[in-house]
């Protein structure tokens, strides 16, 4: 690895409140690599991301994309600079038609995906575009909550756990998204519990464990790391 | 003479009227309430206060400037919405985040103490301002008189109350607004300067009352305490209309003047609490308002 990181986060640490939950996350990612954290329930993912994006305020630590400060940075500049996020529970606005939400982030790169193209991956969400957007399936939403993000031109996806509740053929939808994504070199990190999906999708997995980085393994490596996996992951 | 269930129809029509004019304020104010409710979450007590200062600097336009009505429609909703500006950049922003009570502790505050300076300065007595000379005069429409004046203020809100709502439902400005009522940390995360929108809004919703004032110059004449005549009676319709909900503060706006006005008719007694005991009823039955959704 002779090349800087694209995205690099350096001790990370993080509070709710009064209670510590991340304590020093390391990750380094390069230009439209796929990396995937996996971990149990309450070992922080959710938390790293959320910590990234800066919509938790209380951290500590450094997250650097091309060298930019980030964690400096008002919430909205966050965005601006190129990142991403689909939270997990979707965030998709009732008082918004489908369109609205599609249309809602402002861009923030010009090489976002068109509307054309955006309604051509997703068919159903032009069927559907003057809907309220909580009326969509969960499925759907999933899709919209990407959808946004392609439009904007960000560079960096932060994807929470999108296949969550879905029936399988749906999972099997959003990861041929995810692979027409990284065709585009989009930078992804994605939080996963669905370690089957994740595996087809990953370049590296991020081992979480209590708050920190415990190891971090390229997916071709995988098969010799299955014992702690499952240990780390209790399944 | 004609009569309707025994009620002298030139009365019934022109208590009608009435409510339709007050029911224009009534409408104009709870929107503007409503909107700042919806995003910033604060219970701006100082609306009757930012009403009347609307009506003070068409009047001190006029007097000092020269500058008269239709320029002051404008100016004069600006001047409000800057010192809005102003206050919420300054202290409301401060207040985000904590108990809505503080919220309204600030604006109350703020409401006494500019009432109180106007109150010492100008005197409690109503001063006159005159309609412009296009708006004098009266219609007659056969069953009734209409005073010209009163006609335009019925149909200006309409048309203004029209535009906000289209504002808020059909624009991008209106989606980032609607979207932040809901969750104002995602859209911030998407990339929008949530900040600068909520001084917007607080901004636009202070203009909005500024505006009414305006129009209500030449009506009710200009006082400083004609806003705190006028608050409680719009925070209760803001109540029956439910929080927060634009629809529901116009509609209910102008369903209640009109129903204050009949009941000036029917039972004259019972006026002046008419819209204090649907708010208790729909406080009893509905508790989110005609228009509100539950939370």
């Amino acid at each position: 690895m002779s090349e800087p990181p694209f995205l690099e986060i350096r001790g990370l640490q993080a509070w709710y409140g009064e209670s510590h939950v991340l304590h020093g996350v390391d990750i380094a990612m390069r230009e439209g690599e796929t990396i995937t954290l996996l971990g149990r329930n309450g070992a922080g993912k959710t938390t790293t991301l959320r910590a990234i994006m800066g919509i938790l305020r209380k951290r500590e630590g450094t997250i650097t994309l091309r060298g930019q400060d980030l964690i400096g940075l008002p919430l909205h500049r966050v965005a601006q600079a190129g990142l991403g996020y689909v939270p997990e529970e979707r965030g998709i606005f009732a008082s918004l038609t489908v369109e609205e939400n599609l249309m809602l982030p402002p861009r923030v790169a010009p090489d976002g995906m068109t509307v054309e193209d955006i309604y051509r991956l997703f068919p159903n969400l032009h069927e559907r575009r003057s809907s309220q957007g909580t009326k969509l399936s969960g499925g759907e939403q999933q899709m919209l909550a990407m959808a946004r993000i392609l439009r904007t031109g960000a560079r960096i996806l932060l994807l929470d756990e999108p296949t969550e509740g879905l029936a399988p053929v749906i999972i099997q939808r959003i990861g041929d998204v995810l692979t027409t994504l990284k065709q585009r070199g989009m930078t992804i990190l994605l939080v996963e519990q669905n370690f089957r999906f994740a595996r087809k999708v990953a370049d590296r997995f991020y081992l979480m464990e209590d708050g920190r980085i415990v190891n971090s393994f390229a997916a071709r490596d995988l098969d010799s790391h299955m014992g702690q996996l499952q240990d780390v992951l209790g399944v | 003479m004609s009569t309707i269930f025994g009620i002298s129809a030139p009365a019934l029509y022109g208590q009608i009227l009435i409510g339709l004019i007050n029911g224009s304020f009534y409408a104009l104010l709870s929107l503007g309430l409503a909107v700042i409710f919806g995003l910033l979450r604060v219970i701006n007590f100082a609306h009757g206060a930012q009403y009347m200062l609307g009506a003070f600097a068409a009047y001190l336009l006029l007097a000092y400037t020269g500058i008269g009505y239709w320029p002051a429609l404008v100016v004069a909703p600006l001047l409000v919405g800057v010192t809005a500006v102003v206050v919420e950049r300054t202290m409301l922003r401060r207040l985000y985040g904590l108990d809505p009570l503080y919220g309204l502790l600030l604006t109350f505050g703020l409401a006494l103490i500019i009432e109180g300076a106007f109150r010492y300065w100008f005197g409690a007595a109503g001063k006159p301002y005159s309609p412009p000379p296009q708006l004098s005069g009266a219609l007659n429409l056969g069953f009734m008189f209409l005073p010209i004046y009163r006609g335009w203020v019925v149909i200006a809100s309409l048309v203004i109350c029209l535009g906000t709502w289209l504002l808020i439902e059909k624009t991008r400005l209106g989606a980032y607004l609607r979207a932040a009522t809901e969750n104002a940390t995602l859209v911030q995360a998407f990339g929008v300067d949530v900040p600068r929108l909520l001084t917007l809004t607080y901004g636009l919703g202070a203009a909005l009352a500024g505006l009414a004032g305006v129009l209500a110059a030449p009506i009710y004449q200009v006082s400083p305490l004609m806003g705190s005549n006028l608050i409680i009676v719009v925070f209760a319709v803001v109540v029956v209309g439910g929080m927060g909900s634009i629809l529901g503060a116009i509609v209910t706006g102008y369903m209640l003047g009109v129903l204050e006005g009949l009941t000036k008719v029917i039972y004259p007694e019972a006026s002046s609490i008419v819209i204090f005991v649907v708010m208790a009823i729909v406080l009893l039955v509905r508790p989110a308002g005609l228009f509100g959704r539950e939370e």
